[in-house]
Order: C-alpha cells, then structure tokens, then sequence
C-alpha cells in the first residue's frame, strides 16, 4: 500500500486524557481504620439499585446496577426474574464495573486533524463534531445518494443508528455477528426447519438427555443461561458429546470426547446420520410424519460408514457408533447444538444443514429436552412516518449470496474499495459499538476500504484499533449511564427487561440514542424523532406493554405468558414448519436449484504445510472479544492471550512455557506483538491456540496496549460460503519465530 | 504432562508466584536477636561461675552489643510490619501459642535488662565520661549489687530468645523448610556461636579467645552435625519437604548455603579455629568475622528460600 | 453451627465469575483476590483429565494463621470463620507465613486481608457472593452440625476432597470429585 491518507493514529491524541486521576486520588491517603473496616465489609454502604441489562456481550442478561452514596456504581447482580442469567451474572457481565470505570475510557468527541505534518486528533465539542458529521453526510448524500452511506454496528448503539439510517434512506447495514458469525447456522436451519435458530438459542439443555457440542465451547463461551443449562444437564446425568479438536472446558466435562481432526466435521456428521439410520436409530415417527426427502437422505449417507469417515476424522468407528447409539436412545431429548461462531471453513451453511439433518432424525426439533418453540413480545416502535425506500442496500450488495439473511459485513467492505464494475459504491462509513479491526479477518482488504473513504465516523467507549482510524470518534456512555431501548426476549417465555441509567454519563460522553438523534436533527430528519428524548420513547413503549416506568424500576424484567401455542409439538396435531414445503427439508430443493448440493457433502480442506501449524483460536470465559482487554477488573484476571502449543511441537520447536513467540502465517503477515507460549496437552500437533481479542494497537489502552497476539491479523485468508457470504476463518497456518522479527523496524 | 496453573491470574504483590512477604529486615532481626541472646547467654554464664573477672570481654565489652542489637533488631522488625501504627497491639494480649507474641514479650523484658547490665558496667566501660547525677550513680552501685541476679534472668531468657529466632520459622507448618524440629536448636546454637564469635573479636586476653575458640569449636561442630540431621530428616520426609531440601543442595540456594554458610560460615573457621588453637599464626579476627557473616547469610537463606516452599502449586 | 463450602469440581468451568463477584462484593482492590481459580490438567492428548477448581481461605478447623497471630487479629468465631480485624492488625504477615495455602495477602493499606466466607451477607441471611453468583451453581454453603443441610448431604453422597490434607489443617471448603 502507498502512503496512507487516512493514517492509523496510535500515539496520543492532542489533548486526550487530563480528566482522567481524579478517582483514585481519595485513596492516596490513608483513611480511618473504623470507617475503613466498616466499608471493606460494605455493611455502613446504602445502595441505590437501578435495573439494566448486560452489555458486555450479546445475552442481554437482565441485571441491578447497585449505586453507593458517592454516586459509583459498585457492583452489578443478576435479576432473579430473566431466563438469560437467573440472577447470575457471567463474570463478563459481574465485571461490566469495569466498563464504566475504565479510566482510559474515551472522554470528549475527537476530529481527525494535521499539526506539523503530523495527523492526530483534537478535542470538540459535540455540536461542532455533530455538524461536522452532518454537513460530510449531507455532502455524500447529495452527490451520492444515502446508500452509499454505510453503517458498520453491532449491539445496542446499533439499534439507534440503524433508525438514523432507515431515516435518512439508506440500508446499507452490515454486523459482524452475521458473515463472521451466526450466518451459516441461520441459513442451515432455516432451509431445513424454516426457521432461524436466533438469540439465545431455544435449545433445551435443562431437560436434555444428550447434549452434542460441535466445536461449541460452552463454559468458554459463557453465554449465559446455556452455561447455567448445561451445568444442570451435567445434574441430571446427560450424556454429553463434545467433538473439537481441542480439549475443550465442555470436553472435560463430557462423557465422550471426539478429538476430530479439524475441518472434517461434516464427515462425521454424515457417517452418524448412516449409524442412525442404518440401526434404525432415528425418530421414524417423527420422520415419518415432517420429513422430506428422507428416502434421498437414506439412500446418499449409505456410503458413509463409520470406516469411512474414520479415515477422514481419525475418530474410531466404535466411537463413532457408540456416541450415535448414545444420541439415538436419547432422542428425541437429545440436542446437537448449532453452535453459534460457525464461520470455519467456507462450508459452513452445509455443516449446519448436516446439524439441522441430524436434529431432524433426532426428532429433536420442538421436543422436550430438544429445541423448544421460543417466544417473544414485540416492542411497539414509537410513531413515525414511513422510511423512503433505498434504491439498493445490504441485499444488492450481497446479491451473490443468495441465501444472505443480512448484510454481508466483508461485502460491504469490497464495495467500497473503487472499482469501475461497482454498481453499489460506498462514500462513508458509520461504525457504532464493534472493533472491525479485530471482528474482520482479511485486514489489508478492510484497510484498503477505510483508506478509500470519503468519511469514517466511529461511536465507541473506547479507544480501541478501529478509533484510530476515525475522521470523527464519538464517545458514547457506557450502558450503564444511559437508558436504553427496552430488550424483548426470545425464550420460553416473553419477557422484556429495561436499562435505565444507573449514574449520569462520566467525562463528556452521551447515549447513542441522543447521539442519534442529534446528528437526525441536523440532517433534517426531525419527523423521525418526534419526542424530547428518548426517556419518552421508553415511557410510551412500556406503556404499550401494559406496564410502566415506576414498576419496571422495580421489577428490572417482566415476563408475559405465552401466546403462540406449546413450547413443544403437539403430537396430535401437524405442525407446519416454516419451510416453502411445510416439512423438515432433508433434500432441499431450494439449495439444488440455486446450484448448491441439496444435501452436505464432504470436501477436503487444506492442511497446514511443513513447518506451519493451523491457527485455531475461541473465547476466554472471562473476556468478549476486544471489548473487555482493558477493563481493569476483567484484566486482572487475564491480561493476555497464550498460544497453546502441544508438548511434541514445544520440544521439537524448543518452546517453553510463557517463552515470548510471534508468529508469521502463510501470507508472511507477521504479529505486531509477542505472546506467551503455554505448553499444554490440550491441544493437537498440528495446531496452535489462542483467544481471540487481544494484541491491541491502541495506545490508550494502557492495561491491554501491545499484550497478546491479535488473531485476526493472521487471519488473511478467508473461505467465502457460496451460499451466504459468511467468511470461514478457520484455514489459516502459522509458524512460530522465536527472535523479535521487529527488532530493526519500528511499529 | 502434568500441568497446574492458576487461570485467573493471580499476581498479588509478595505473594505471587512466590511469598516474599519478609524481606531483609526479619533476617537481620533473627540474626541480631540470635547473637545478642548469645552474648546474654555467656555474660550471664560466666557472671555465674563467677568467672567474670577472667573474662572481661565477655562479660564488659562484648555485652554493650546485645542491647544495641536487641534495639536495632525490633526496629528491623517494626520497619518490615505494614500496619505499623497498630504496633502497641502486640503489647494488649499474650498468645502463647504464637511465637511472634511470646518473641514481643521476651524482647521487651530482655532489652531493658540488657542496657541495665552494661549500665552496671558503666564506669568500666567508659572511665571518661563520669556519670554526673547522684542517683545514676546509685542506681549503678545498685545494679552491681544485683549483677547475678541480672545473670540469673538473663540466663533463662537468653535460651529462649535464641530458640525462639528459630521457632519462629519452625513454627509455620506451612513453610515445608521451616517445618523441623532442629531448626530451634539450630538457631540456638548458630546465635551461641556468633556471640562467641564477637567476644573473642572483641577479647583482648589470649586466654579469654581460646576459651571462646574452642566453645566456639564446638559450637561449629554441633552446628554442622544439626544441619546433617535436619537434612536427613527432610530427605526422610514428604514430598515437599523432599522439594524444599532440593532448593539449598539442588536449587537456587545451593551455593548460598554450601558455599558462604556451611564452607566459608563454619567448616572454613572451625579449621582456622583449629589451627589457630594448635599455635598456627592465624588472625583470630578472621575466622570471628566469618562465622558472623556465616550465620547473618544463613538467615538470609533459611528465611528467603523458606518462603519459596509450600504445599500447593 | 460450622459453616462450610462444598465445590462441584465436575460442574465448575473455570471461568472465575467468583473471583470478579468477590472482588465487587468486597472492594477487593484490583491486582488482588480473595479468591481464585486453579486448573490442572492431566495425561496425554487423546486421553487426558482437567480439573478446575475455585479456591480461597478454608476456614481452617485447626488455623495455623490463628494460633500464630501476635495480636489476635486473626481470630476464629463460634461458627468456625476466621476472620481478620483490621485495626489489630499490626501486618507482621505471620499469618501469610503460615497458611499452606497462601490465602491471605497484605491490604495495600497494610493490613491482612482474606476471605470472610461473607459473613457481612451471612448476617443478612443472603449466600457468599462467589457462591450466589457461580454460572454453574456449582458451588454450595451451608451448616455441617446440620445433618440436612445440602452440604452435609452432598458430603455424604459424593466423593470429595480438601485441599494439602497433610498440612493438618482440618479445612471447611471441600470439594466434590
Ligand atoms: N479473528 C476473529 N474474528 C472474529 C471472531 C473470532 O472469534 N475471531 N468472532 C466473530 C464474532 S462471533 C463476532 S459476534 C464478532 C464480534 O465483533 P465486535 O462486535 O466488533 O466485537 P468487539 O471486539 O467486542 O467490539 C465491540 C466494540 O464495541 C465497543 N463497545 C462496547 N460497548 C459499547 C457501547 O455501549 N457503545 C458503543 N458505541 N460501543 C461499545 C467496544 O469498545 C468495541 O470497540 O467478531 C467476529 N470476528
Ligand atoms: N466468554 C465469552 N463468551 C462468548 C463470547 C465472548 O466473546 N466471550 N462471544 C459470544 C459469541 S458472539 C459467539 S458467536 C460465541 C462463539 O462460541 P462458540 O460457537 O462456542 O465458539 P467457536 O469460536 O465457534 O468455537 C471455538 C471452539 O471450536 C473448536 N474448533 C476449532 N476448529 C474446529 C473444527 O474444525 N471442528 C470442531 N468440531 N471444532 C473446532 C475450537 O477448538 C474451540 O474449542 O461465543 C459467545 N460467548
Ligand atoms: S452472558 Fe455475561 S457478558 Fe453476556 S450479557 Fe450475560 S452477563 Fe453480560
Ligand atoms: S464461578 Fe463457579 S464455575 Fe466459575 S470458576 Fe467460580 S466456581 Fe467455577
Ligand atoms: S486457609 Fe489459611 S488463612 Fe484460611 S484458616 Fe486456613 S490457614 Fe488460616
Ligand atoms: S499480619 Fe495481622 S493478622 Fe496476620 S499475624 Fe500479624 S497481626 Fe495477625
Ligand atoms: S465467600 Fe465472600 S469473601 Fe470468600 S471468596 Fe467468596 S465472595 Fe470472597
Ligand atoms: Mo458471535
């Protein structure tokens, strides 16, 4: 790449920070030891308890923010009431603390600006910031249209944005948590049971006899009630399968571990649908009576033998034939769980449709102990008038997926790098509460976007890698200093909980809901924000909901009965599942008249060369992804990724356990940063581990700045599913150096 | 493979990876409270045996130390406590089953009684400068009058303070080094031997140093014999006493305790003793000063390494 | 009354929400714990055995950081919590010295500080904080002189351990294997 115009500013920005050291300067001296005692023991502290709900991850767990005398939020409890946490929090969410009071929190609107040859950003005030916005939207928007304004968001802020953006007429939208994450599952199971697996999934593990965990690491992945689920599952004696080619925290727990070799999944999975239906193992009823295409189905998985797919996935065919039997008598009670970060080798949509296949021989769909029918209660949206209708938007741009249920976050990225055949060019980018830089693999493609850019503006908390990159950064609040839009749960029960906030904003941040609605304002978009602020909005929206402010205040979460039938089938009647034929798909028509093979086949991935180990990585129960590298309380209890390495590969390669490495992958994109080696026997040979989320850029992150390795840098090779853009990321290889590859370079 | 970690990250400050909880000061706290209940132990021995006379240094010169090591020692102690304005709180309860209280106690009888031993040889001592007061004066011809029975309570708590500079350490069943019966008599005997080692640096007579070599000769000799033993048994013992054997004679330490403790600290100066008694021309100063920094480094280790072991992870 | 923690070892998943819940529970300054996580990991790949386990001050029967404190900080009541009193403190760190399972640490304002088993919350009838807030419920309290209690009956039913037993120290956190 030439000289970048839009320069990443890692070194501080002009006139950042000042505020902060006010804090902790009371407890520089020494205090007195009877009141001292009393607080340490929290027994002289009143509370103020204000409800919320989690943002640390995408659960939305329910929860009482407690607010001591002096106004600080000390400590954040779980409601009782919410079926996502049950009064328990995760340790994410009981350290969301953190988020608040991170002191490197960012503090005041910043414009990107030019001092002495040097870019760097400077304070403004939010009204110049604001205008500024305004006045380069309403430039793009004129010469462009408003589709060539992009909006890049994940979480709640993205919620307020999105309105702003439906407004103005664009819906060009995109999040990560779709093409770098749930997409495949989506797809999967909507062209086999018609119907989206969504959030929190509606799988039955409290009552479940088998539960089967394809690479789906609950306990690390902390999602909360489905970690609480399982631990009752453990309880109740289920059986639990875990396939993963790690030893997982869920594989220790399990009654069978299926070291797979990585990337042949889908093998496996055919040769247990051979085993069930072959010992006549499958729900025949259930089959019977809501399959299609059952007979396609049993006649293509007869050559899938357990012999065979042993060859392919190195599990015995014993194994493989016990751990079927093992779901088979458990079934319909038994779970093969979508998983829910399923982007891994480019088949992905065809993995899940093999899960989707298996629950259906299972007869695990809309049975106890299987998936239950969730349901929610719609959020009435405050009145406003009809959005114009865009002239494109995230569906043209992703039209090469045809099964794309969303915006294709890496599409929207390739249309906005210049190209003379782009009949959809992006001008400018609104990013609001996801970190790009870590959430999308193929770095130097996304790079390229940015650099191109007519205008980037970033709505964060923080400082993170994507900020640097901002011609404007607003500082949004943290979620439990603002109020927020009412969350409806999909779940065996409706339920909605509310977010009000605990304290007033710190430093000089705002909701996105004003943030929004300002920049609205500005671009003359007043009709859609007919209301003073968005207290307002909630006010009338709980009262929709038959309640009120004064008694969610109370309560936090209000469940509502349900109205959509039984949780499960009703035997004596005939479901219609939401697929064009009504039926469980095992043949799907649909996929074999867009090109696609109508059932999973199994191909083979490349495997990593001589010298190279493939990069395998997940979560740490204690941190999301980047959000929470720098929150103190969540820091001091990881501070750093690892790279887990195999006993065998650190003897031959000469490692030792927390040796400094840094890794270089088959492209020869080398880490920015060093990380720790863990010699452990939890993993394979032939691969190396590490969580994803850390190794960050940004030097105001003083706890997380330059610790760990960022996974996403080595991840530079992407396998596009053909039939929903999701960007499979698990066919990366790197080798290990051992000396600083940076020594003579600055970074 | 067999691996053990802590995965929520633990790294508290002097407790992480390793206790480094007391630092210097309890180690030169041990080693002067050890060599002042030496010095105690002999003045109040010899004052006894009526022997005083031939034994100036002993009894006179060397025991002006005990109080000064006595006073720098608590104030080693005070300055490694953390919540120091608390420190009267040792003084509102007696816990007998802590040696840390019944150490407060003993030093706080046994320092007032050893600056009223050297103040009963004021005008010895310092011939120059008069004592100006009446009363001080009487109060010295006082203090003479009851020198043995000074010697008399002296003779008990010069024991125990030297025992108790190693039960303190042996009391902690916690620290697998610690944990041994012999390290209270060893302590006893290193803080005897030191207390030798200074009378005879600071004896003027021939006879007075070779009486003090040759106890000292012996001293080295149990010394070393305690170590043999107390080796043995912790190589007799569990795993973690097996593992915190292996830090002095395989670990970090082992050239700390063989090579200044047991080498240069005893077995070097008992053979210079030795031959020093045998008439060889040997500087007595040197195998004095060796023994000394012998026994201050022994602190050292035993208290440093000591934190090292432990029972888990 | 002997109060007691009972802790599912095959329910436990690591993730240290009782370290975090504790620490905002208690004010616990950052960069210490009152509380953590261990996790040992065992054999060869394919075949191997992990265990994780939350850990803190045992509440020892027979306290060694008790007997040993000069002051009478550390004290232990009727219902067998130890606790430390932070104004009798003189932090000497016998206390750390003596515990085998480095339980306590020094306050950054001086004083020794541990694990009180909440009692604060006990007295307000609520659970520990780490206990009220595990993701797995994977960890129980309760009296051990009451036979019906769920402690006593897990301890009953299940196959446990303690921590060093050898250290003779007669710990009240147990843990389910
Ligand atoms: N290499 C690699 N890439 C991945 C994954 C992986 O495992 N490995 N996982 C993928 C998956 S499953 C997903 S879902 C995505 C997630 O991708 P992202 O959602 O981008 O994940 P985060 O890194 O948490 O970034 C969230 C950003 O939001 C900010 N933020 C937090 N709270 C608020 C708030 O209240 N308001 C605002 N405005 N901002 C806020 C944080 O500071 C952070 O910068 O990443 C995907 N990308
Ligand atoms: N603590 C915490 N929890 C989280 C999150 C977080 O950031 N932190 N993020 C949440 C979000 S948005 C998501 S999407 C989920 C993601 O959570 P999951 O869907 O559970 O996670 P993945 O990242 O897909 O899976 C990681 C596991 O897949 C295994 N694996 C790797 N390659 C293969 C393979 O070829 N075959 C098989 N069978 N397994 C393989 C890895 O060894 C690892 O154990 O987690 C959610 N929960
Ligand atoms: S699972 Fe944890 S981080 Fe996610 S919303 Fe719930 S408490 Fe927060
Ligand atoms: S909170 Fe529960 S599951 Fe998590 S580490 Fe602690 S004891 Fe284990
Ligand atoms: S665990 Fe340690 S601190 Fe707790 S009672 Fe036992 S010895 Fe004392
Ligand atoms: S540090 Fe405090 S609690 Fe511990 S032994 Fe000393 S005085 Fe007692
Ligand atoms: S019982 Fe209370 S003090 Fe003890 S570890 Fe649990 S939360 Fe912390
Ligand atoms: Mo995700």
């Amino acid at each position: 790449m030439t000289t970048s115009r839009r320069k990443f500013i890692k070194i501080s920005a002009l006139g950042l920070g000042g505020v902060a050291a006010t804090t902790s300067a009371i407890n520089m001296f020494g205090s007195n030891s009877y009141l001292n005692t009393l607080v340490k023991e929290n027994v002289g502290e009143k509370f103020k308890i204000t409800p919320t709900y989690c943002e640390v991850c995408f659960w939305k767990c329910a929860a009482w923010a407690y607010t001591n005398e002096d106004g600080e939020i000390k400590k954040i409890i779980g409601n009782e009431d919410d079926p996502h946490c049950h009064g328990r929090l995760c340790p994410r969410g009981t350290g969301g603390v953190g988020m608040y009071t991170d002191e490197d929190r960012l503090k005041t609107p910043l414009i990107r600006t030019t001092v002495n040859g040097e870019e760097t950003f400077r304070e403004a005030s939010w009204d110049e910031a604001l205008d500024l916005i305004a006045s380069k939207f309403n430039g793009i928007k004129e010469k462009h249209g408003a589709e060539s304004l992009a909006l890049l968001k994940h979480g709640c802020p993205g919620w307020h944005f999105e309105h702003l953006y439906k407004s103005l007429g664009s819906d060009t939208i995109a999040e990560p948590a779709y093409a770098q994450c749930r997409g495949p599952r989506e797809t999967g199971f909507a062209l086999t049971f018609g119907s989206w697996v969504g959030s929190p999934e509606p799988t039955d593990i409290r009552d479940t006899k088998c539960l089967v965990l394809i690479g789906s690491h609950i306990g690390e992945n902390m999602h909360n009630s489905q970690v609480q689920e399982m631990s009752d599952a453990i309880d109740n004696g289920a059986t639990i399968i875990t396939v993963d080619p790690r030893f997982s925290t869920a594989a220790s727990k399990s009654k069978h571990w299926l070291a797979i070799k990585p990337s042949t999944d889908i093998a496996l999975l055919l040769s247990w649908m051979h085993v069930l239906i072959k010992e006549e193992l499958y729900d025949k009823e259930y089959v019977e009576k809501y399959g299609l295409g059952f007979n396609e189905l049993k006649e293509y998985v007869r050559q899938f033998t357990p012999e065979w797919a042993y060859g392919i996935t190195t599990i015995k065919p014993e194994e493989i034939r016990k751990t079927a039997r093992a779901m088979g008598h458990a079934a319909p009670a038994a779970i093969v769980h979508p998983g829910r970060h399923v982007v891994w080798y480019g088949d992905d949509t065809q993995r899940e449709r093999a899960i989707a296949i298996l629950n259906g021989l299972l007869g695990s769909w809309g049975r106890r102990g299987g998936f239950y029918f969730k349901e929610k209660i719609n959020v009435p949206n405050f009145p406003h008038p009809a959005y114009p209708e865009p002239k494109w938007g995230w569906k043209e741009i992703g039209e090469n997926f045809p099964l794309a249920q969303m915006g294709i976050t890496n599409e929207l990225i390739n249309a906005s790098i210049p190209n003379k055949n782009n009949k959809y060019p992006i001008k400018a980018w609104m990013v609001a509460g996801t970190n790009l830089i870590k959430s999308i693999p193929d770095t130097i493609q996304l790079k390229k976007a940015m650099d191109a850019l007519d205008f980037l503006v970033v709505i964060d908390t923080m400082p993170t890698d994507i900020t640097g990159y901002a011609d404007v950064i607003l500082p949004e609040c943290t979620y439990l200093e603002r109020s927020d839009i009412v969350r409806s749960a999909t779940n065996r029960q409706p339920s909605i909980a509310v977010r009000f906030a605990a304290v007033t904003p710190k430093y000089n941040s705002k909701p996105g809901a004003w943030i929004a609605k300002e920049i609205g304002e500005r671009l003359g978009l007043s009709k859609y924000y007919n209301y003073k602020d968005f207290d307002e909005v909630i006010d009338w929206q709980l009262k929709e909901l038959g309640t009120s402010k004064e008694e969610m205040a109370k309560i936090g979460v209000k469940r509502y009965p349900r109205k959509s039938g039984p949780m499960y089938l009703n035997e004596d009647e005939t479901h219609q599942f939401g697929t064009a034929s009504g039926k469980i798909e095992f043949y799907s028509q649909e996929l074999k008249d867009l090109g696609f093979d109508p059932m999973p086949t199994y191909t083979a991935h490349p495997e990593p060369p001589q010298g190279f180990y493939r990069l395998n990585y997940g979560r740490s129960p204690m941190h999301t992804f980047s959000r929470t590298a720098n929150n103190p309380n969540l820091n001091a209890l990881k501070s750093e990724n690892n790279l887990w390495v195999n006993p065998k590969v650190a003897r031959i390669l000469g490692l030792k356990t927390n040796q400094k490495v840094w890794l270089k992958n088959q492209d020869d994109i080398i880490s920015n940063f060093s990380i720790k080696v863990r010699v452990t026997e939890r993993i394979r040979w032939d691969s190396v581990y590490m969580v994803h989320g850390f190794g960050h850029d940004n030097k105001k992150l003083t706890r997380a700045y330059g610790k760990g390795i960022d996974d996403t840098k080595m991840i530079s090779k992407i396998f596009v599913d053909p039939i929903m853009g999701g960007t499979g990321m698990r066919g990366n290889f790197v080798s290990i150096l051992t000396e600083n590859p940076h020594k003579n370079t600055e970074i | 493979m067999q691996e053990e970690l802590i995965t929520s990250g633990r790294n508290i400050p002097n407790i992480d990876p390793f206790l480094d909880i007391w630092h210097w000061p309890i180690s030169v706290y041990l080693f002067l409270g050890g060599l002042a209940a030496g010095l105690l132990f002999f003045a109040a021995l010899i004052t006894i045996l009526k022997k005083d006379k031939e034994y100036p240094a002993a009894v006179k010169f060397a025991s002006i130390v005990s109080p000064i090591a006595l006073t720098l020692g608590l104030l080693a102690l005070f300055y490694d406590l953390t919540h120091k304005i608390y420190f009267w709180r040792l003084y509102t309860t007696v816990r007998i089953e802590s040696p840390m209280s019944w150490g407060a106690w003993v030093l706080l009888i046994i320092t007032p009684v050893s600056f009223l031993w050297v103040l009963s040889y004021y005008s010895e001592l310092f011939p120059k400068f008069k004592l100006n007061f009446k009363f001080l004066k009487k109060f010295e011809s006082f203090l003479q009058k009851n020198r043995l029975l000074m010697a008399y309570i002296l003779l008990p708590l010069s024991v125990v303070l030297g025992v108790y500079t190693g039960i303190l350490l042996s009391a902690f069943n916690a620290r697998p080094l610690w944990n041994n019966a012999i390290l209270g008599p060893l302590f006893l005997i290193s803080g005897l031997s030191t207390g030798a080692a200074t009378i005879i640096l600071l004896s003027k007579s021939t006879k007075e140093r070779h009486l003090f070599s040759k106890i000292d000769l012996g001293l080295v000799i149990l010394e070393l014999g305690l170590i043999v033993h107390m080796m043995m048994g912790m190589y007799a013992g569990s795993q973690v006493q097996l593992e915190a054997m292996q830090l002095l004679i395989g670990g970090e330490f082992t050239m700390m305790f063989f090579g200044f403790v047991v080498i240069l600290g005893l077995i070097v100066p008992a053979i210079l003793e030795f031959l020093e008694l045998r008439g060889f021309k040997i500087p007595v100063a040197v195998p004095a000063l060796l023994i000394l920094l012998g026994g201050l480094i022994f602190r050292f280790v035993m208290v440093e390494a000591g934190q090292i072991t432990r029972y888990l992870y | 009354m002997r109060y007691a923690m009972v802790i599912d070892t095959l329910k436990c998943v690591g993730c240290s929400d009782c370290v975090v819940a504790c620490q905002t529970e208690n004010d616990v300054p950052i960069g210490y714990c009152r509380d953590w996580v261990t996790e040992n990991v065992s054999g060869s790949y394919p075949s191997i055995e992990l265990e994780l386990k939350s850990e803190r001050c045992n509440h020892c029967e027979n306290a060694p950081c008790v007997r040993c404190c000069p002051t009478g900080a550390s004290h232990q009541l009727n219902n067998g919590i130890v606790l430390v009193t932070a104004d009798e403190c003189i932090g000497c760190g016998a206390c750390i010295e003596s515990c085998p399972y480095d339980a306590r640490y020094q306050h950054p304002d001086g004083y020794v500080d541990k694990c009180t088993f909440c009692h604060h919350r006990l007295e307000k009838g609520q659970l520990p904080a780490c206990v009220a807030v595990c993701p797995t419920k994977c960890m129980y309290f309760g009296d051990l002189d009451n036979q019906n209690s769920e402690v006593s009956k897990l301890l009953k039913n299940r196959k446990w351990k303690t921590l060093a037993p050898e250290a003779g120290t007669k710990p009240k956190v147990y843990y389910l294997i």
